[in-house]
């Protein structure tokens, strides 16, 4: 469960002000499957960097799963990251020397799993996501749907309770697109919720839910 | 993440960039290995200078005319030096911690038997010489004990002399003819070797007042003086400078205690050493910047990597650690060639020049290892920081 409250995030741009959010106020419940739309520089990834504790709102509180994340400080924050949200970027993110097995095992390395575990782990992910022959391969090896699954497995391989998915289909063509669209709509099936940014309709139309942004507000 | 993890990763970062890894690591590398092989041959130089100046016995003292003050040697123009004669040196003799004393004159000249002929340095000196300077004698004896101003024209033949002269025949008893004049040969030296450079092999030894009138002088070139092992040198020293005073009416000699010798010596080795672990130093100060460079480069091209690394969890203080690491990890591989590099070529050095023995101690080469992670370490902190300090979001940005 994501609760917001009168979020406000504003950046100075030289001497200007640029209110990214304003008064912000969203409630998500556990499995919910939103898409975030609206035109560019409207806010939604701001929105979403705030929702993944990447960055701390100027103003205003943000609860998940019964924790007033808002007020933790960066360790408690970075522990939450690791172990309940999982994010997917439009520009994938592999770290380009490591393999997609390597990558895919990133979380786990960085949390401490012990390597035998891992294999498991990671070997039986990159099976359900039809990569089960792509192990060794890397990023630079792989299509970009291929990639994109890759970081969806990387994302979800903690097992976290929130996808953030930043345009994840933004740099794909229309198939790889609604492939991927279909493997996180998948995941959000066995109970993650989903919340996806994009400016497609289309997508967007596949949700439950749009949440519109116009000029940093939700309309 | 696990200790072996962070090894990995930090390796695998590092081996992703093969050849700008070598590069970096090579400056390392370089330094390490100048201050490995030059610690090593600079051990190797003491040692070997020591056994050198020690070949000839310890605990001796010498003696020679002339006061060397600051300005140089004055002694030798200015006409009021009591020259040192074989008396000075029997008076010596007569104090307690002197064990023996060696009236010194040296000179070349013509040395001659059954027409075969040879230039040699020719010593004049005492039948104490063969105790005073750990002679061996290889056949024969050496000079006998005769009253130094009454000696008979007995020589000893250093080894290479008497090959050149007798080759296989028989030298003892044999008459020669130095500088016109008759000697028989009472013996022959074992062979002694080089010291630095002088052929010691190729040398006879006659009585000391014998030489005086071959080479027709009336002082000796250097008394040399054997004192007890447990008496201090500067003690003994002082009680020769007060006997001789009181015979010349003035400081008009100078006196080296080998200890004193070794002193300067080991000044001079000293610092040789310090400069050349100098050219270590720049060398790894050049590595240092190499490093600095490149893990700068690496956070720059890694920023999306960081951001990355930041989204799923990882603290600012483990994203530092991981680029320390890497920065550790460069110098370390850098140090490690360094060691082979160093101790491959002062093994190379010591084949080349088998008198100078290189000799690296274990000590100074985990010294110099942990002088490269260290390196590393301050190399790879302002990288790390600025790694550590960028902001996620910005970092997921950049790519
Ligand atoms: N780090 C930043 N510094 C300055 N301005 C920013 C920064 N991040 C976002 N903005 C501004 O905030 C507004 C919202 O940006 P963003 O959330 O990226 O929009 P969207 O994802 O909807 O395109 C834009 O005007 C953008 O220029
Ligand atoms: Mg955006």
């Amino acid at each position: 469960m994501i609760h917001l409250q009168h979020i406000e995030r504003m950046f100075m741009v030289g001497e200007e002000e640029v209110h990214a959010l304003r008064d912000v106020s969203m409630r998500a419940e556990a499995g919910e499957y939103i898409a975030i739309m609206g035109p560019s520089g409207s806010g939604k990834s701001s929105l979403l960097n705030i929702l993944g504790l990447l960055d701390r709102p100027d103003s205003g509180s943000y609860e998940l799963d019964g924790t007033l994340v808002s007020g933790l400080d960066e360790k408690q924050q970075a522990a939450i990251r690791m172990h309940k949200i999982g994010f997917v970027f439009q520009f994938f993110h592999l770290v380009p020397r490591l393999s997609a097995f390597e990558n895919v095992a990133l979380p786990l390395i960085l949390s401490g799993v012990k390597p035998d575990e891992r294999q498991t782990r990671v070997t039986a992910a990159l099976a359900s996501f039809g990569l089960g022959n792509r192990a060794r391969h890397r990023p630079d090896q792989l299509s970009g749907g291929q990639r994109q699954r890759v970081a969806i497995a990387r994302a979800t391989i903690m097992q976290p309770s929130v996808i953030l998915a930043d345009e994840p289909t933004g740099n794909l063509d229309r198939s790889s697109g609604i492939e991927v669209a279909e493997i996180l709509e998948e995941l959000n099936r066995q109970g993650m919720t989903l919340i996806m940014v994009t400016h497609d309709p289309e997508m967007g139309k596949r949700s439950r839910r749009q949440i519109l942004m116009v000029d940093g507000r939700i309309q | 993440m696990l200790a072996q993890d962070f090894l990995r990763y930090t390796v695998k970062s590092v081996s992703s960039q093969r050849l700008r890894s070598f590069l970096t690591a090579t400056g390392i590398a370089v330094g390490i290995g100048a201050v490995v092989l030059l610690t090593s041959l600079g051990e190797g130089l003491q040692h070997f200078v020591l056994a050198e100046f020690t070949q000839f016995g310890t605990n001796l003292i010498s003696v020679n005319p002339g006061k060397v003050t600051t300005h140089g040697i004055s002694g030798a123009l200015i006409s009021n030096v009591r020259p040192l004669t074989i008396e000075d040196a029997q008076t010596l003799k007569n104090i307690p911690q002197i064990i023996d004393t060696v009236s010194v004159l040296q000179g070349n000249a013509a040395i001659e038997s059954s027409g075969r002929q040879r230039r040699t340095t020719i010593y004049g000196v005492d039948a104490s010489a063969a105790r005073v300077w750990r002679f061996e004698i290889a056949a024969g004896r050496f000079l006998p004990n005769d009253p130094p101003r009454a000696a008979r024209s007995f020589v000893v033949l250093g080894s290479k002399v008497r090959q050149e002269l007798f080759g296989s025949s028989q030298a003892l008893g044999a008459r020669v003819r130095i500088g016109g004049e008759l000697f028989r040969v009472i013996g022959s030296m074992e062979s002694k070797g080089q010291l630095l450079g002088f052929d010691l092999d190729d040398s006879v030894y006659i009585p000391t007042s014998k030489a005086m009138a071959l080479f027709n002088r009336d002082s000796l070139m250097e008394i040399n003086l054997l004192h007890t092992a447990g008496s201090s040198s500067t003690s003994v020293a002082e009680q020769v400078k007060k006997v001789l005073i009181a015979r010349h009416g003035s400081e008009d000699f100078s006196i080296t205690t080998q200890e004193k010798m070794l002193e300067v010596l080991g000044g001079v080795l000293g610092t040789l050493t310090f400069a050349v672990g100098a050219i270590g130093g720049i060398s790894l100060l050049v590595g240092g910047v190499g490093i600095l460079t490149i893990m700068s480069i690496a956070v720059n091209e890694r920023t999306g990597e960081i951001g990355l690394l930041r989204a799923m969890g990882v603290e600012r203080s483990q994203i530092l650690a991981l680029f320390l690491g890497e920065a550790v990890v460069l110098a370390a591989i850098g140090g490690l060639a360094g060691l082979v590099l160093g101790v491959g070529g002062s093994w190379l050095f010591s084949l080349l020049i088998p008198a100078l023995p290189a000799h690296t101690s274990w000590s100074y080469a985990a010294a110099a290892e942990l002088l490269a992670v260290v390196v590393g370490l301050i190399a790879g902190v302002l990288p790390a920081r600025r790694a550590a300090g960028q902001h996620p979001v910005e970092a997921l940005r950049a790519e």
